[in-house]
């Protein structure tokens, strides 16, 4: 049973988070960002375009490197 | 139709093209070495599991308040779309192996024909676990897409359409070839859906978190080809600086 559920949590982590979990992090973390600034009256529209080309480079740059 | 769901469409296409090119090569595999009949018993098993699926989550997902839906739904398309932009950047610099359809089958083959305990002209429950497998493993992923746009649009059914044409040439062309589609640009088609997801994970999770796009939906013309861009110079500059040019082979289970 145990077995099951951890196999069942490892395949749900695997389809959601991938090879990379910096992507799923940083993209939490620049959604929440986007949110801050958004709720603080101040232009929020480009972290998201930054966070994403910066988190691609980085993943990629975290992969080269294996 | 308007140019999100005109993306929409697009991406759907497009994931659900190359998802169904390697699932079918997995059913042919089994059906051309163990039992037609089995293999498709599996298939028609797994596409019933993924229109359930597809059917339960579609409602709940479209009755959720909107700016829930958008940051939720852009923040896990920004994930996977992000996901498959890397894989495709690194195989397009040389840095993974490209997806080899034809090494597929070939392994797929082997497999089926080492598997044994094939008697007589009954089920086989081989070809039907295989078959089921595949579909359900690479259908999953088109689900979600399917879902993600379709909800946040309120056009789960022009997203499930854009999916059913996909499925329906891409098996159109087997049965044509009667062979893996292995001339399909697998890569090219997976670098532009990763640029359409993440563009849009991107639109889409900045208005849920609270935040205006500059132009409002415009802005999707200058964030999409923006990316692409990027993108590209990525792949670039990385073959250039350190891609190893790995040999095409097989990369069964990895979808994206």
């Amino acid at each position: 049973m145990t077995a099951a559920v951890r196999k069942a949590v490892l395949s749900v982590w695997e389809f959601v988070v991938g090879d990379d979990w910096v992507i799923a992090a940083g993209v939490v973390l620049a959604l929440a960002a986007t949110a801050l600034i958004a709720g603080a009256h101040a232009a929020a529209w480009w972290v998201m375009p930054v966070a994403v080309v910066g988190l691609l480079a980085l993943s990629l740059a975290r992969a080269r490197a294996r | 139709m308007s140019g999100t769901e005109l993306g929409l469409a697009v991406s759907v296409f497009l994931a659900c093209s190359v998802e169904a090119v390697e699932a079918l090569t997995i059913v042919l595999a089994v059906g051309v070495t163990r039992s037609w009949s089995s293999a498709l018993y599996g298939v028609g098993a797994g596409v019933a599991v993924l229109a359930v699926i597809v059917a339960a989550l579609g409602p709940a997902l479209t009755s959720l308040p909107i700016n829930t839906l958008r940051v939720a739904i852009g923040g896990l398309l920004l994930v996977f779309g992000l996901q498959w932009l890397r894989k495709a950047v690194l195989r397009a610099a040389g840095l993974k192996a490209l997806h080899d359809e034809q090494a597929t089958f070939a392994a797929e083959r082997e497999a089926a024909q080492a598997a044994g305990g094939r008697a007589g002209t009954g089920f086989d429950g081989y070809s039907f676990v295989i078959s089921f497998k595949g579909v359900l493993l690479e259908g999953l992923e088109v689900a979600f897409i399917v879902l993600t746009f379709g909800a946040n649009q309120h056009k789960v059914g022009l997203a499930a359409a854009a999916a059913g044409v996909a499925i329906t040439l891409v098996v159109l062309g087997g049965v044509a070839a009667k062979a893996p589609l292995a001339r399909v640009p697998e890569n090219a088609m997976k670098f532009a859906v990763g640029v359409m997801l993440t563009s849009f994970g991107t639109f889409w999770g900045t208005e849920g978190a609270g935040a205006s796009w500059p132009g409002g939906d415009a802005a999707l013309l200058v964030i999409i080809p923006s990316l692409l861009v990027c993108s590209l110079a990525m792949a670039r500059w990385l073959g250039r600086n350190g891609g190893a040019r790995p040999q095409a082979g097989v990369v069964v289970g990895d979808s994206t």
